[in-house]
């Protein structure tokens, strides 16, 4: 085996390649960690620590040699800034947090460390996982000076999707052969769309938020991103399991081997197709090759059922309301008083918080901020938050009515293909409408997942999403897993790398 | 409700208590809660708010609202839901608080006490109910330090996530005196089951009073609200200090405007903090990190299995078993201490009503004036017994029993009997001596006798006196009494 195709196996060739070793932890890290620097005009990266990450290669050789390596041993992987690392600074690419160092780690880093997989970096993200491009980072990534955009590979003047932009960027251009992500409102799935690679949610409880930057509480998960759904199976097996003394919030379902069901057969498998999924807002290009895969399902012997999502739409204010609501409480603590940013001149102790937050914060999460703290408002609070909440427990409710009569259900992740750099300007109403696809799933707390499912307009990848039922991510991954055996979008990689 | 009024005002009072739970670690953190440690060493990643931190809850926070609840007949909510108080403060690490708005763990039930009234002749005592609203469970904050720094405040997060249980009750209190009655009693009952150390200097028990004044039958006054009292005493100047100011702002014709105000006990005034205008609009919402806190039947049961006799319970039961008058089985059980002391006083002299009078009196003076609690007492329980014993069986008088009792006291014996012989306390109970001596007497004061016989009872008083003066006080007065008025009688 040569090291220069070593970007070109996936994590499961790879973890063999290592434990039989063919070759070494440091090996493959050097060679990622070149690849990273080599790329970096991508923008994928914002922090790297060559000393940390080598030294941890080293420790996965030594555990391969006494045979007690893991089931990622030794396979480098990188993590979106919104995990809190001890090796790397943690910034949630906002200016507030430059050069945060945490004294922990977030447990799914410590779950993925504990199967032996080797930290290579930090990646980059929307300012505190929001936004739908990766244009709102205040970050400068790795060989930049200056926040820079996230390119799409398949097309550096186009956004790579958002928050996880950098995740997906570093997996479509083989830098990492698999990364970590955080999806709120689909920030897993609309990149992993948009840059034509494999991601998935899990149910929301599943991996433990603690060490996550919270974003949105009540949304906000950890998932895996690779290239193919088995891949995202090997990382997603390590991620989860309960975290009872750490996130109250995490689900007491044992971990599971998602691995194990990946070649089940599909026949007979019932999938539905939510009518609301394929209205008018849906880019012809698009909607040929949803069409189209979901053609290749029928070929593999499942069943395609239509149903009905019927507040679809309202899942868009319901987000809007709930996520900026939680935030605007969640990033109170960046105050300027005990980590962060801190302005540095000041009359007064209101001033200082006034100064610090309008400096540290950029103008999404301002917006965000500002709309979270006038729908909680004293008059507000029953007429916003509370009527999102019970449209939110309507939209979980027509989910379980739908799945009666399917499987798991089958539709775009994003209306469009990756729009270019700037194109949605100074409109986040754009950014926000782009989310209705992947809002439903999030709110809901059910598992979703993005598969690529061919190329649209200009070349650029489509995702197919696919929803299941709580805890069903094993059928998704099975589902998925099937589709690649039959295709082979996801082996497809952009040019120019 | 009859209460009195103050210059035809009457006074409404409400109280909201701040207790700090005694657990090992915070309320949704692993640190720990001692008191008096180094600035910032006892907290941990959760106190500090680092980015990616998450609350977990302390099950023994819990368990200690369920004693509060089961100990004041309260409701014990199967269901309550945390939520975010949000404002900005530097001791605040969140930017929120997390505590209980719309479904507190722990709801309703009352307070019972007696209220001493009058002076003198006119002493009474009247029992009264305070009834709760709420006792909710939520996380201190740390506390700001202006002092220790010129130009510059410091912060300590130690306190940061200690548990509290904030009890808050109706606006049932009519009085100063009530409000503190009420209060004292709160206090003992925390502290008698366990969940706060009471220790109010180091800010365990924290009272904040919501004071206001009406015409009688007019609607509820607008009410200031004094902050922290960390004293019973400065409780009492606060409330009458602030009553005095309310009543004066209105006779002038001002308005009481809502506000927060804080106590100085040097000037003895409370004064302003803020005011409704400023107050800030805190955004409670449920707290998405913390699912309902779900308490089951069986929980309840297990505490309640756990907890040691109610001060309630347990004066009902002195009154049952004992026929002590409730006002005794109260007074009684201010303490577990005083409660056990009585209990074995009381089973071993045979004699509940004389240990509780021996009790509430002699030795409640003495403790009082020592500031020393009945564990310190040289007096045990076993030697009061044997004290009691003896007047009950008419060796000593009551007189002579409190000269045993002195001695007791002073260490100059522990044995009862020893201390009665060695001072010749013993009564006189042979009535040939008596008999003498009452004749003797009768013989000396022939005025006396004749103005008894022309109906001036005073004149028996006199005649009694004289006969134990000659006795040397070792007369039984009933005794006395009794052959006396025979003897006239013949």
């Amino acid at each position: 085996m040569t090291s220069t195709a070593l970007h070109d196996l996936g994590v499961a060739q790879l973890a063999t390649e290592l434990r039989e070793r063919r070759v070494s932890a440091v090996e493959a890290a050097q060679h990622f960690l070149t690849r990273a620097k080599a790329h970096q005009n991508l923008g994928a990266f914002v922090a790297l620590n060559e000393e940390a990450t080598l030294t941890q290669a080293q420790a996965a050789d030594a555990r391969i040699a006494a045979g007690t390596a893991g089931t990622l041993e030794g396979v480098p992987i990188a993590h979106k800034d919104i995990f809190v690392t001890r090796s790397f600074p943690s910034t949630a690419g906002s200016k507030m947090l430059a050069g945060y160092q945490s004294p922990f780690d977030a447990t799914v880093v410590t779950k993925l460390a504990d199967a032996g997989a080797v930290t290579l970096g930090k990646l980059n993200c929307d300012e505190f996982a929001m936004g739908s491009a990766n244009e709102n980072s205040a970050v400068a990534p790795v060989g930049f000076d200056a926040p820079a955009p996230v390119r799409n590979p398949w097309d550096t003047h186009r956004i790579p999707g958002g928050s996880s932009g950098g995740s997906a960027v570093a997996v479509a251009a083989r830098l990492a052969p698999a990364v970590t992500g955080t999806d709120t409102g689909g920030s897993i799935r609309q990149p992993a769309s948009f840059c034509g690679i494999t991601g998935i949610k899990p149910t929301y409880g599943r991996a433990s938020r603690y060490g996550m930057i919270a974003f949105a509480s009540s949304l906000d998960q950890a998932g895996p991103m690779a290239r193919s759904a088995e891949d995202c199976a090997l990382l997603l097996s390590a991620m989860c399991g309960p975290d009872p003394d750490r996130d109250s919030t995490s689900l007491d379902v044992p971990a599971e081997n998602f691995s194990a069901k990946l070649n089940d057969s599909i026949e007979g498998l019932r999938i539905g197709i939510p009518a609301e999924f394929f209205g008018e807002g849906l880019a012809p290009d698009v909607r040929a090759a949803v069409d189209a895969a979901l053609k290749e399902y029928e070929k593999l012997g499942a069943q395609l059922v239509p149903i009905s999502l019927p507040r679809t739409e309202l899942s868009i204010p319901v987000y809007y309301i709930i996520a900026p609501a939680e935030a605007s409480s969640n990033l109170s603590r960046f105050d300027g008083v005990k980590f962060g940013h801190r302005a540095k001149n000041y009359t007064d102790l209101v001033d200082m918080y006034k100064k610090t937050r309008a400096e540290g914060f950029g103008d999404e999460v301002k917006r965000r901020i500002m709309i979270g703290t006038y729908v909680l408002s004293h008059g507000y609070y029953d007429a916003y938050y509370l009527q999102a909440q019970k449209i939110r427990r309507m939209i979980a409710d027509d989910f379980q009515n739908a799945f009666k009569h399917c499987d798991l259900i089958a539709g775009p992740v994003a209306p469009t293909v990756a729009w270019k750099l700037g194109e949605h300007g100074n409109d986040p109403l754009a950014d926000y409408l782009a989310d209705i696809f992947t809002l439903p799933a999030s709110l809901a707390g059910l598992p979703g997942m993005s598969v690529p499912a061919g190329f649209g307009e200009s070349g650029m990848p489509v995702g197919l999403q696919l929803i299941g039922n709580y805890f069903h991510e094993a059928r998704l991954l099975n589902a998925a897993h099937r589709l690649q055996q039959a295709t082979d979008f996801h082996l497809r990689q952009p040019g120019g790398l | 409700m009859t209460s009195k009024l103050i210059h035809g005002y009457e006074v409404v009072i409400g109280f909201e208590t701040h207790t700090q739970l005694a657990t090992q670690s915070k309320i949704f953190s692993r640190a720990p809660t001692a008191f008096g440690a180094e600035p910032n060493t006892q907290a941990c990643a959760v106190d500090l708010a680092l980015p990616g931190t998450l609350p977990v809850m302390n099950r023994e926070a819990v368990a200690c609202a369920i004693k509060l609840g089961l100990a004041l007949g309260s409701h014990i909510a199967p269901v309550s839901i945390f939520a975010r108080k949000n404002y900005f403060y530097p001791d605040l690490p969140k930017g929120y608080q997390i505590s209980q708005f719309e479904i507190p763990v722990v709801q309703g039930g009352e307070v019972s006490f007696f209220l001493e009234t009058g002076k003198g002749a006119d002493a009474a005592r009247e029992k009264k109910t305070v009834r709760l609203v709420r006792a909710h469970l939520e996380e201190d904050a740390g506390k700001s330090l202006h002092e220790d720094f010129i130009g510059q405040s410091g912060i300590d997060l130690n306190r940061a996530g200690t548990p509290l249980l904030e009890i808050v009750t109706e606006p049932d209190m009519r009085s100063s005196e009530e409000a503190v009655a009420y209060a004292k009693e709160l206090h003992k009952i925390v502290t008698w089951i366990g969940i706060c150390d009471g220790n109010m200097q180091e800010g365990s028990f924290r009272c904040d009073a919501n004071v206001s004044v009406r015409k009688p039958g007019a609607a509820l006054g607008t009410r200031r609200e004094i902050k922290n009292l960390n004293s019973f005493k400065f409780m009492q100047q606060a409330i009458d200090y602030e009553i005095r100011w309310q009543i004066e702002q209105i006779e002038d014709g001002h308005a009481i405007q809502q506000a927060t105000v804080l106590f100085d006990p040097d000037t003895g005034e409370t004064r302003a903090m803020r005011t409704k205008e400023d107050a800030a609009d805190y955004r409670y919402f449920p707290d998405p990190d913390l699912p309902p806190l779900h308490i089951s039947a069986q929980w309840v049961q297990e505490q309640r299995a756990l907890m040691a006799e109610l001060p309630r319970a347990m004066a009902a039961r002195f009154v049952a078993d004992h026929g002590l008058p409730e006002y005794d089985a109260t007074t009684l059980t201010q303490s577990k201490a005083m409660a056990a002391y009585f209990e074995a006083a009381a089973t071993a002299c045979g004699q509940p009503k004389l240990a509780s009078n021996w009790i509430m009196g002699e030795m409640s003076r003495r403790l009082n004036a020592g500031e020393i609690g009945i564990e310190q007492a040289p007096v045990s329980s076993a030697q009061l017994a044997a004290l009691i014993a003896r007047i009950a069986d008419g060796t000593i008088s009551n007189n002579a029993a409190r000269q045993v009792f002195d001695a007791l006291w002073n260490g100059e014996s522990a044995d009862v009997d020893a201390v009665i012989e060695s001072k010749g306390l013993k009564q006189m109970n042979d009535s040939g001596a008596l008999e003498k001596i009452i004749d003797e007497v009768i013989a000396a004061n022939a005025d006396n006798v004749a103005q008894f016989r022309a109906g001036k009872d005073k004149a028996f008083n006199a005649l009694v006196g004289q006969i134990m003066k000659a006795s040397k006080g070792k007369a039984n007065p009933t005794q006395v009494n009794e052959l006396l008025r025979a003897r006239l009688a013949a």
